[in-house]
């Protein structure tokens, strides 16, 4: 077949849209739904933090620890202020101007989705994760967390038979107070850094889970956060145990709705794998990044932080970040425990103003560690991608290694990619290597997908699930198609 | 308009010697230097006044604690010390090359006894910074600290203040210098604590060619500080080898900023040794200021006993076409800390930038402690950047392939160990200079704990 105009419209019917206007594409999750709040007022102090208590009717410890975190919180306030060492830029927030405690007005216990709020329902559905379908399909249970209060939870029933615990946090401090007292705040402790300390003293809900000896979980455990009235800075708490020889996966995924304010999200959570045990860790985090211009977006600042307590132990983070307007998060492993492994596969992608600043802590204590690094930064627009890592062998970490590579790639010249990797070795038998790249999609590499008929659109798009793979087949099934079709859409247009 | 100079930070007792020694150093010999000298030291002291000394707490300074020179009262080091120093002393470490034009500074100030200047093509200047403010003041004032960063260091501020001797080379245009220029600095402080300031200038004029050595030791019975500062300014299409020797003794405190000015098509290879020293810190810093540059960093480390050795470097392309590469190895045994930082930017306009960096440490010791931080920072994206960085021991199995060939397991594990180190050394293109130090690192490998 000869080469005519006609023939090349034959294979290109439409032609393709524009960089303007792919990179204007409006964010698909932005909506709002109106549900009745029960909101305290705005700012931080000990009242603030009683009510909180109090509306989650805790027991006395629960306070008492939240008042101690809240005074080392203004100790750090007014020592230090927030911290200032990460690659990113943003306006001095405002503490006092941030509703600490909203949740959808109290409903009667329920048993069933039937009574739930229908609004509820719709929002779900909207994000595309309704209950029904994902209870009937896909046998996730959901513990869907609505601004900051638990609202459905399924599967429980199933996983109650093998004894695992799996619930909103508000119901585990009430349920399982010896448990959480057990462990919370053993890994991240309420004075481990500014948010970590706001966090500990305000924190309303999240997930906890607990998985008994030598139990195989035989579900993928998710929870759907959402930040949805105005102003509100959701501090979730999640704590999840693997007791001895015990497995779990985990999943997280969140979307939110489009804000003009920028909305402060830090949550904290808590891993800790017992002897033998292994905690999988999944994230996709596709929050608000602020328009084009930059306006807008949620801040997240999390601490994430995992504990390999027991020998051969094994915790491992995978995380693809495409949303909010700055994200500050390093999630990291504690291997305490001999043999044990940490293992942190991320993706982060940085489109328009966006700004991350993100990486892992592998600090090695037990003997013949292993930590495997993997990290994918993509930057496009004026995005700013930075990996800060610390890898830090113990003295008595003998015979500890780590693997890190870190790869960036760049699309269009307004956007930077920085890698900032940190590595301490204090003792002759361990070993640290690292090594790191920062490349552009070769015009070779397009030139070669257009000859075999892919417009530029869907090269780039192969090539960039190429570059993220090695991350992405480390994400549970139904986290890895979303994945790659929220890779495609975060970087639309990003390439002209 | 009258400016103070008291600062809330003057008031600091670490900083009460440098402050006395400024007032006797304005008021004794460093008046005859011209007016724009002394604006230029009145502005480094300005700066040390106002900034404080780094603490761990500062992210350029995380692994490398300064207290123990700070703690120290070094006074400045003046008088010429007569007969310390043997003249055998000094011509053991000529590479046995005698004939390399050489500049020879006791404490700092420059000893025309010792010296050897002669047979310098046309134009070339090999001399005392002192000599050259007074004889070619005209080509020493357009470079003169425009190029060392008062702003980030406390050091190279208060070198700055100090300034008043130390080395000039001048390449003029199209003009190749084909033995290297060398420079010897020794430290000796017998009575007290003291502290020198060496300052040093190398221009080299569009196209023109030459080799720099840097050569630092001491001999000392006291705690002495030598804080160098040295500018480079490498012309377009001209090319400057550098190296730069650091073997101070056990009482010596070593910090050196150097700073790299490249314009266009030019070359600059920069080698760093350091073995001396109980604490040695160097900050090198490259800006490829032109397009089509070509920049190699070399260095090699070996810390022992209780030393701490810290490289930082930072290399920075601002125009495209620039190549930069780097490699630093580390031996650390004992109780030595090495701490590494190599940094990489490319702006915007950079593009086509090729970058490589590689870190790689070996720690024989249990002991021993090593940092590696290297760093990329990237606006451009048509670039290609890679860095790497290890730290580990020898390949048991290398050493089992050599041991079953009959090798004892300590020639063995020496062999490799200079495998490693040799892999940097390879880059001396000095011949005279790559045989010494090369002797010396098997040397130090003898005594090291690879032997056991």
């Amino acid at each position: 077949m000869a080469i005519t105009d006609e023939n090349i419209k034959l294979h290109n019917p439409t032609p393709e849209p524009g960089v303007e206007e792919l990179v204007s594409r409006e964010y698909k999750y932005g909506f709002y739904t109106d549900i009745e709040q029960d909101k305290a007022p705005k700012g931080l102090n000990e009242d603030i933090i009683r009510l909180i208590s109090a509306k989650k009717e805790e027991p006395e410890f629960m306070l008492e620890w939240r008042l101690k975190a809240f005074s080392h919180w203004l100790k750090m306030a007014k020592e230090e202020g927030q911290p200032k060492w990460a690659n990113i830029h943003y306006p001095e927030i405002n503490y006092q101007d941030i509703i600490y405690y909203a949740a959808p007005k109290k409903k009667p216990k329920l048993d069933s989705l039937d009574q739930v709020d229908p609004e509820l329902l719709k929002t779900f559905e909207k994000l595309g994760i309704p209950l029904e379908e994902q209870k009937m399909l896909t046998g996730v249970a959901v513990d869907a967390v609505f601004d900051s209060v638990s609202v459905a939870t399924t599967f429980k029933a199933k996983l109650a038979e093998l004894g695992i615990i799996f619930c909103s946090f508000s119901e585990a401090v009430q349920n399982h107070p010896e448990l959480v007292k057990k462990y919370l705040g053993t890994v991240v402790p309420p004075n481990d850094n500014f948010f970590a300390a706001l966090n500990s003293a305000v924190f309303t809900d999240g997930s906890f889970c607990y998985v008994p000896k030598g139990v195989r979980c035989p579900m993928e455990l998710s929870t759907y956060f959402r930040i949805n009235a105005a102003d509100t800075g959701q501090f979730e708490r999640t704590l999840i145990v693997a007791d001895e020889g015990a497995y779990v996966s985990y999943m997280e995924g969140c979307t939110a709705p489009m804000r003009d304010t920028n909305q402060l999200h830090a949550a904290v959570v808590e891993l800790i794998a017992l002897e033998g045990a292994t905690v999988k860790y999944s994230t996709i985090q596709n929050w608000y990044a602020g328009d084009k211009e930059g306006k807008g977006g949620i801040f997240n600042f999390v601490t994430k932080r995992g504990k390999c307590l027991g020998k051969n132990s094994k915790i491992s983070w995978t995380q693809v970040e495409t949303g909010a307007a700055i994200t500050w998060k390093y999630p990291g492993v504690i291997l305490e425990g001999e043999n044990s492994i940490g293992e942190f596969y991320s993706v982060a992608v940085t489109n328009n103003y966006q700004q991350a600043d993100t990486g892992t802590k592998m600090i090695h204590f037990g003997k013949n560690t292993k930590s495997t690094i993997v990290s994918k930064g993509i930057s496009a627009g004026h995005g700013n991608n930075t990996y800060r890592g610390l890898v830090k062998m113990q003295p008595r970490a003998k015979g500890a290694r780590n693997y890190t590579q870190c790869d960036s790639l760049l699309i269009g010249d307004k956007c930077s990619a920085n890698t900032f990797p940190y590595i301490e070795v204090q003792n002759s038998s361990s070993s640290a290597e690292h090594e790191a790249s920062t490349s552009r999609i070769s015009e070779d590499q397009i030139f070669y997908c257009k000859q075999r008929g892919l417009n530029t659109e869907n090269a780039i798009s192969m090539v960039v699930n190429g570059f993220c793979k090695e991350v992405f087949r480390e994400l549970p099934m139904e986290f890895a198609v979303e994945a790659t079709k929220l890779l495609s859409v975060s970087l639309d247009g990003s390439v002209g | 308009m009258t400016t103070t100079l008291v600062s809330p930070n003057l008031t600091v007792p670490e900083k009460a010697h440098y402050i006395a020694d400024f007032e006797l150093f304005n008021k004794n010999g460093a008046t005859v230097a011209p007016a724009w000298v002394r604006q230029l030291r009145q502005k480094g002291f300005a700066r040390f006044a106002e900034m404080n000394f780094p603490t761990m707490k500062d992210e350029e300074w995380k692994y490398t604690s300064v207290a123990p020179i700070v703690k120290v009262p070094f006074r400045l080091a003046v008088e010429y010390p007569s007969g310390v120093l043997a003249k055998t002393e000094i011509e053991g470490r000529f590479f046995g090359q005698p004939g390399w034009p050489r500049l020879v500074f006791v404490n700092g100030i420059f000893s025309r006894e010792l010296s050897s200047i002669s047979g310098l093509p046309k134009g070339v200047l090999v001399k005392s910074l002192g000599e050259a403010l007074k004889e070619n003041p005209e080509l020493v004032e357009p470079y003169l600290g425009k190029y060392a960063r008062l702003d980030d260091s406390i050091f190279a501020a208060l070198g700055t203040a100090f300034l008043q001797d130390g080395a000039f080379v001048y390449l003029p245009t199209g003009v190749v210098l084909e033995k290297p220029a060398h420079l010897l600095f020794v430290s000796t402080a017998e009575k007290e604590a003291t502290v020198v300031h060496p300052r040093i200038l190398v221009v080299a004029e569009a196209g023109s060619r030459g080799t720099v050595i840097e050569n630092h030791f001491g001999k000392s019975g006291q705690p002495y500080f030598s804080n160098v500062v040295t500018e480079i300014v490498v012309g377009e299409e001209a090319s400057v080898e550098h190296y730069k020797l650091q073997r101070e003794d056990e009482n010596g405190f070593h910090i050196a900023t150097t700073e790299v000015f490249q314009k266009r098509a030019s070359r600059y290879a920069g080698f760093t040794l350091d073995a001396g020293a109980q604490l040695g810190r160097n900050t090198h810093r490259v800006v490829l200021d032109g397009p089509e540059v070509d920049c190699r960093l070399n260095g090699l480390y070996f810390a022992a006993g209780k030393q701490h050795i810290d490289n930082h470097t930072a290399i920075e392309h601002r125009f495209p076409n620039g190549k930069s590469f780097e490699v630093y190895k580390g031996i650390v045994d004992g109780r030595a800390r090495a701490v590494y930082n190599g940094k990489v930017f490319v702006r915007q306009a950079a593009q086509k930038t090729d970058s490589k960096q590689t870190n790689k440490n070996l720690i024989l010791s249990d002991l021993a402690t090593v940092d590696t931080k290297p760093q990329l920072e990237i606006f451009a994206d048509d670039v290609k950047c890679t860095h790497g960085a290890t730290v580990g021991q020898l390949d048991e199995s290398a050493i089992f392939y050599l041991t079953a060939r009959g090798i004892s397991r300590p020639n063995a594990a020496r062999l490799l160990t200079f495998g490693f180190a040799n892999d940097v050394l390879n880059h001396i293109e000095l011949e005279p200079m790559r045989v010494e130090l090369e002797a010396e690192l098997l040397a130090r490998l003898e005594a090291s704990s690879v032997a056991k």
